[in-house]
């Protein structure tokens, strides 16, 4: 409805036309940082994404899901209601507990416990944390050499980008999980075993970052191609700015848009990667059990009928996922001006 | 077309051999592959020995040499943990991936094609929507967790089908299938299906989407007007167009079910080559796992040439554009 939108526009420039002044007058001539942040919020409030999330509820919902689970994530030590690291607190009597509304279950255990007597919520937390770590390292570490290789091979073109988009080109007839797989396993097995344990999780992050690169790199370098020949890239040139400077300064601003889509959506991945791999027992150490680590800890449970330890973990996992994968696509319908 | 064969070839010859590198760099870089054979009383004049007859006092490269020729040959050397030969071993794992993969990819497209017709043909039905929830959910969950969720159901609670192993084979030479029994088929359906589903959904929106390309067309719009039934319509003009695309996705989405038999292999203890190359993995057996990535590699290699080349066959349009760019 384009009348509501054109209050919403109007009336929030007038919300911040007061910020800006009340800031002028305690701040002399420019607004502070403080005032420019609320200012800078509230444009965002008006402007065509925030429009076009309030549209959307499918993507209200994923975005309070996900919201719900990264504060869980990274609040667990906190917000659990216990800690899982800590063995001392385990107690034995209290394996194999279902859920609460279950007939024998305890009210104190939300989600029943397993073998050792852990609370399956608590263990979730935990383990959405390290699901989430993995997950974020990954893809920071993916978007960052991708989109640098993509920005290198679609500027300065020739042999280089040759080659850079060939080895993308094998690497995509090949599945990610297969990629990721294959370099955890390989560099793992490089490690000495002492060392095994405690770099495993890098080796992991680097694996799945190494599955990821492609996309970034391919999108990267097409969005490269377009701006390298408009005007702004041509005067800059001409006087004379290093072209590491254009690159950084005035190429990379414009196409990162496309990256925060892919970044998204890459997190997504990342999680399932992270997961399947812990699943299959080639990820994280089990001392700090992920998402997939949990699943596959109550997989063995499963043939008992203690399901609850193998559900659980399983529902926060899809959730994530889901909701996550519903964000990134819209995200990339809203930062598509095609589609507006 | 001549030039576009050579070309391919001349990749696919490269990526092989720089797989073969990587697999033959792994024993270098993996300690020291004497102390991995002998016992700790052997003496070092007796290692000396072993070292000179392996051949691991020549030069790197040509032991490079000397391992292509021998894995060209189908010889991977011994299994640290198993102390058997890899091609043995390898030999008597691939008959039951292939046999999953085989009867997944059939799974996907004998189920997949008609219910992308049907929810191309009737979009707004209330089974067209029930179709593409159910996809949405099988895009959304793992591969692991529809296999646990299959157990669960059908395993564990009804008692329906067995969930591990694959049960009675019956041995056709050194080949053993699962297709000749009841037990083996009873054992065979649900990783087949846990594994199809995802290929199966996808399948599916591609023939929906195609579907949906091809009706709006001017040669379908024709051919209602020249009053063909709808079902030479639907059938003989439309559908056979969409196939093109599908053909493709589904030889390059062979490789993928290869990739993700390795989890479906673990879910169901599916005694495959799925399970061998974790196993190695978690073992660092590096025989097996160098052996899992050349002979991988080469399947996608295989697959990815295929493909090409089946392009040319069931494409006419491709073969007279590059008649039409040569001339």
């Amino acid at each position: 409805m384009p009348s509501t939108r054109a209050c919403g526009w109007s009336g929030g420039s007038r919300r911040s036309d007061a910020v800006a002044i009340r800031a002028i007058g305690t701040e002399q001539i420019r607004p502070g940082v403080g005032a420019r942040i609320v200012d800078g919020f509230r444009r965002f409030l008006d402007g065509d994404v925030f429009y076009s999330f309030r549209r959307s509820p499918v993507t209200i919902v994923a975005s309070v899901v996900t919201l719900l689970l990264f504060v869980a994530a990274l609040f667990a030590p906190w917000l659990a209601p216990y800690n899982t690291y800590d063995v001392a607190s385990l107690n034995l009597i209290d394996a194999f507990r279902p859920p609460a509304w279950a007939d024998s279950g305890d009210p104190a255990f939300l989600l029943g416990t397993d073998d050792q007597g852990r609370d399956v919520l608590s263990s979730i937390m935990f383990g959405l944390r390290i699901s989430l770590l993995v997950g974020f390292a990954s893809v920071v570490l993916a978007a960052l050499f991708g989109t640098l290789l993509g920005l290198l091979s679609g500027y300065v073109g020739g042999a280089l980008d040759s080659l850079i988009m060939r080895i993308a080109d094998v690497q995509l007839t090949f599945p990610a999980i297969l990629i990721a797989l294959l370099i955890d396993g390989i560099v793992g097995s490089m490690l000495a075993p002492a060392a095994r344990r405690d770099f495993k999780i890098y080796v992991l992050i680097f694996a799945i970052a190494a599955s990821l690169w492609v996309n970034f790199a391919r999108t990267v370098r097409g969005s490269t191609m377009v701006e390298k020949n408009k005007e702004y890239v041509q005067a800059a040139k001409v006087i004379g700015v290093h072209p590491a400077l254009i690159m950084l300064r005035h190429v990379l601003p414009n196409v990162l848009g496309p990256v925060l889509v892919i970044a998204t959506l890459s997190l997504a991945i990342a999680v399932l990667t992270e997961a399947t791999l812990s699943f299959l027992g080639v990820g994280v150490p089990v001392t700090r059990p992920s998402l997939g680590t949990l699943i596959r800890i109550g997989n063995d449970f499963l043939f008992s009928g203690e399901w609850w330890m193998t559900i659980f973990p399983g529902v926060a996992l899809v959730a994530l996922v889901l909701a996550v994968n519903l964000l990134g696509d819209w995200l990339r319908d809203a930062l598509n001006p095609k589609l507006r | 077309m001549l030039a576009f064969i050579v070309q391919r070839l001349g990749q696919a010859i490269l990526v092989m051999l720089v797989v073969a590198f990587v697999s033959f760099s792994l024993f270098q870089f993996v300690g020291d592959p004497i102390n991995n054979m002998v016992g700790q009383e052997t003496t070092v004049a007796q290692r000396e020995a072993l070292r000179e007859r392996l051949g691991l006092n020549d030069p790197v490269p040509l032991q490079f040499v000397k391992w292509v020729a021998n894995a060209a040959q189908g010889e991977f050397g011994l299994s640290y943990r198993m102390g058997k030969p890899v091609n043995e071993l390898i030999a008597q794992r691939l008959p039951a991936t292939l046999e999953l993969v085989f009867l997944s990819a059939i799974l996907a497209l004998v189920i997949g094609v008609p219910m992308g017709v049907y929810t191309g043909l009737h979009r707004h039905s209330w089974l067209s929507r029930a179709f593409l929830t159910v996809s949405l959910i099988g895009i959304s969950l793992p591969t692991f967790l529809i296999g646990i969720l299959m157990i669960l159901i059908f395993g564990v609670w009804l008692g329906w089908l067995p969930t591990f192993g694959r049960g009675g084979t019956v041995a056709l030479g050194f080949w053993q299938t699962s297709f000749l029994t009841l037990q083996g088929w009873s054992h065979i359906v649900m990783p087949a299906f846990t594994l199809a589903l995802f290929q199966l959904t996808l399948i599916m929106r591609l023939v929906r989407a195609e579907m949906l390309e091809v009706l709006r067309t001017d040669y379908i719009k024709f051919a209602r007007a020249r009053g063909l039934r709808n079902r030479a319509i639907n059938f003989g003009h439309a559908l056979k167009n969409t196939l093109v695309p599908v053909i493709t996705i589904m030889g390059l989405q062979i490789g993928a079910l290869l990739a993700f038999s390795i989890i479906t292999e673990t879910v169901f203890q599916w005694p495959g080559m799925g399970l061998l190359i974790i196993q190695a993995i978690q073992f660092v057996d590096i025989p097996i796992m160098s052996s899992y990535l050349v002979l991988v590699a080469l399947f996608f290699v295989v697959i990815n040439l295929t493909v090409d080349l089946l392009y040319y066959a069931v494409d006419p349009r491709l073969r007279v554009e590059r008649r039409v760019a040569a001339v």
